[in-house]
């Protein structure tokens, strides 16, 4: 009878832990959590990094999302946009372009005939100017986010933590979840920064100060 | 060295001369190494060699140089800026450290998590096994390609090459690695594996090799940028499967990521229909708040930023939203070898952020192909050696790597899950030396011993090596000393014996005199009219290093 790669796997790894005992380990969580920062602070972070990332950012109240988001998308000429199933169609009121309500049944290559994407997002890390999006209705699936070249994001300030563990204790594990920290770059051709390879080209943030 | 496809069965034993997989009558086995003559884990010729070669690559250096002190620069900026950052890195150590003492459980978790989630695990010994199991879940597919994600395991075990064999395309997507398959290269650097090409030649690459590309492309690396994204952008919409690697995989969840910055990642992980992740089974980590550490240590230490672009986190399959059908490898490939030495086990923490390599004195020179291995720089001379053995042959390259470090720790320093690469290089010495067995090296040390504790023989040794000095060149360097000690100059270069010896310059007049000023100098100095004139630290003392202590890896680098 032969072992499957399974068993004999896990076998070598039980045969060198026993040949080669384990080095006793105590993890220690000493770095810094459970961090909170006062809202202006945050912000402040939060912008400082993003522009840092050369993506956009707006910062308003939850009143004129509509007007801010109309303001976003006519600055980089979005005439045909796509919103996930679930967004607030308040926030497209000031819109006078097309809206495509995304669907599963949309074939993604579709997606690349849209101007743009506005979506909203779960949470959003000031440190690391890194805003996460977990599939929620409001956010959609990921190919919405990902084809389209504009991709305009709403961040609620509540929803901003200061570090990475605070962003992370939010995560909803099951879902699918993209972390953006300002558009795709690349370095590979002589160290050269290059914006915008794969991703959509354009990130702009609207942040909303009391939402 | 591509892999050998000739290896038909898939179901081939596990080469530990064992028939199951545990242990046998109790009695722990040693496993196995990546099988000799597969995969990317072995050169073609010594480290010596192949980096005097390389070295006379002037544009290579040049590139490296630019690159690895401006992103080690912008490391040390976002690195500095966390005033928890030793805290991380302690955290990031221990973390792995428990996963290599927990690492069967922690893979049947992640194994139960990923299928209650729709996912299929796969098992692969080595990696021709996983090869054979990525090419049969591909076929399977009906598809005769696949994009690819940059991925450090496909690369180790030449799963392009593998596809290729059997008929189906592997397209590269990450930027570079699209410039190396075009070119036929191979990567030079873990993070960035086309910095040995400039602008021009990635200009005339693409024109030579990306169907309808626009023949009046320039050398701007936006406009080559733009150019890849083109051509790409066909593939993720229309490639049904996609190959990747993985950072981490969380036990607990079954969470996969993938940390990347062109989007390519994202498109190859979203957009097909099938999506196979082969993942070095050292790549788990224990439960999801882990990645609060690990997504801090990762992009601080790679590309020296504060959040790479994006990643990527997915558990199985997601119905509406992304692939339809995923499939995890877990991949040995020696990787359980390492994990049988107490000291070596360390590498497997790497968590592949190339900090060290940006750092290293000898990889700053030589670059990324003198390895001969996928993982070049410290960590691959740490790591290869242990997952491909260092003697699996005659003069085996891999027995080199171990000495291609001058042991100045920048790399330890560097790393931030604190794996003390040096205490590897050196162990990793002691076990080459203790394997080799008698060679003439270890003779010669046997012979020096015996004379050094003897002055008669000692001073007639000296005044028989004088002759030496007539193969030394004007620079009064050997770099080649004749059989059977060339061994000792393979890596070294060894200075010409002294004209006059210590011992006799002693005995002469001139030694007499010398001795006499020094002792007049002594008794002055007792008797408090100051020290000496000169305290001989004018900082000239260094004329006969022109360059000063930053001298050529293989001239002397070994003393530092």
């Amino acid at each position: 009878m032969t072992a499957t790669a399974r068993e004999t796997v896990l076998g070598r790894i039980r045969d060198a832990l026993a040949l080669a005992d384990p080095r006793e380990v105590t993890v220690e969580r000493a770095y810094r959590t459970g961090r909170t920062l006062p809202d202006a602070q945050r912000l402040e972070l939060l912008t400082d990094r993003l522009v840092d990332y050369k993506a956009r950012v707006r910062v308003c109240t939850a009143d004129r999302t509509a007007r801010t988001v109309a303001e976003a998308l006519s600055a980089r000429g979005a005439r045909r946009i796509g919103v996930p199933a679930g967004l607030d169609p308040e926030w497209l009121a000031a819109f006078d372009g097309e809206v495509l309500e995304d669907s599963a049944g949309i074939p993604a290559p579709r997606l690349g005939d849209l101007d743009g994407v506005v979506t909203a997002s779960a949470v959003t890390c000031a440190e690391t100017g890194t805003i996460f999006l977990d599939g929620s209705p409001d956010q959609g699936r990921r190919a919405l986010s990902l084809v389209p070249d504009l991709h305009v994001c709403v961040v609620d300030l509540s929803s901003v933590v200061a570090g990475v563990p605070e962003a992370v204790a939010r995560l909803v594990p099951e879902r699918p979840t993209t972390l953006i920290s300002g558009p795709s770059a690349t370095s590979d051709i002589e160290l050269e920064r290059v914006e915008g390879v794969h991703g959509p080209r354009t990130l702009e943030v609207i942040v909303r100060t009391d939402a | 060295m591509s892999s050998s496809p000739t290896r038909p069965d898939p179901t081939h034993p596990d080469g530990s001369g064992r028939s199951g997989g545990g242990t046998f009558l109790g009695l722990p086995a040693v496993p196995p190494r990546s099988p000799y003559g597969t995969g990317n884990l072995r050169g073609d010729r010594a480290f010596p060699r192949a980096a005097r070669e390389e070295l006379g690559n002037e544009q290579l250096r040049r590139n490296l140089t630019r690159a690895t002190h401006t992103i080690r620069g912008k490391r040390l900026a976002v690195t500095g800026e966390l005033p928890d950052w030793e805290r991380l890195r302690e955290a990031g150590s221990a973390i792995k450290t428990d996963t290599m003492n927990r690492l069967p459980e922690l893979l049947e978790e992640l194994e139960r998590k990923v299928t209650e989630r729709g996912g299929t695990v796969h098992w692969a010994r080595d990696g021709v096994e996983a090869n054979e199991i990525v090419t049969r879940l591909v076929e399977a597919t009906g598809s005769d390609e696949v994009i690819k994600v940059k991925s450090m395991a496909t690369q180790e075990i030449g799963l392009n090459e593998h596809l290729e064999s059997r008929g189906i395309a592997a397209h590269e997507t990450d930027l570079a690695e699209l410039i190396v398959q075009l070119a036929g290269d191979k990567p030079s650097h873990i993070l960035v594996p086309a910095i040995h090409r400039n602008r021009e030649e990635i200009r005339d690459i693409f024109r030579d090799r990306i169907p309808g590309v626009d023949p009046g492309l320039d050398a701007v690396p936006a406009h080559l940028a733009a150019a890849a994204r083109a051509y790409l952008r066909e593939k993720f919409m229309t490639v049904p499967v996609a190959v990747s690697g993985a950072n981490f995989g969380i036990a607990e969840t079954g969470t996969l990521s993938v940390v990347e910055s062109e989007g390519n990642g994202r498109m190859c992980l979203t957009l097909p229909r099938t999506l196979i992740t082969v993942m070095g089974i050292e790549k788990v980590l224990p439960r999801y708040r882990d990645l609060e550490v690990f997504l801090q240590l990762l992009p601080r230490s790679s590309t020296g930023e504060r959040m790479n672009p994006y990643t990527s986190l997915w558990t199985g399959v997601t119905p509406g939203d992304g692939p339809e059908e995923f499939h995890l490898v877990l991949l040995d490939n020696g990787r359980t070898a390492a994990l049988a030495d107490r000291i070596g086990r360390e590498a497997l923490n790497c968590i592949r952020c190339s900090a060290c390599l940006n750092v290293c004195p000898v990889y700053e020179r030589t670059g990324g192909h003198a390895y001969g291995s996928t993982y070049p720089g410290p960590i691959g001379a740490v790591l290869t050696p242990q997952l491909a053995g260092m003697d699996a042959a005659k003069n085996d390259p891999n027995s080199s790597l171990p000495y291609a470090s001058s042991l100045c720790g920048a790399c330890f320093d560097a790393c931030p899950v604190k794996i003390d690469i040096p205490s590897l290089l050196v162990e990793l010495r002691h076990q080459h030396t203790e394997q080799a067995g008698t060679t003439a090296e270890k003779l010669a040390m046997k012979a020096a011993a015996a004379v050094m504790s003897r002055p008669q023989l000692f001073t007639a040794a000296q005044k028989a090596a004088a002759p030496a000095r007539l193969v030394a060149g004007r620079d009064k360097v050997i770099s080649r000393l004749p059989p059977p000690f060339d061994g000792w100059t393979d890596s070294r270069d060894l200075p010409a014996p002294p004209r006059q010896t210590f011992r006799s310059w002693m005995a002469s007049e001139e030694g007499a005199a010398a001795l006499r000023a020094a002792a007049e100098e002594g008794r002055r100095s007792r008797d408090g009219r100051g020290g000496r004139p000169d305290d001989g630290h004018d900082g000239k003392h260094d004329d006969d290093r022109p360059d000063g202590r930053h001298g050529d890896p293989h001239h002397g680098e070994e003393e530092r």
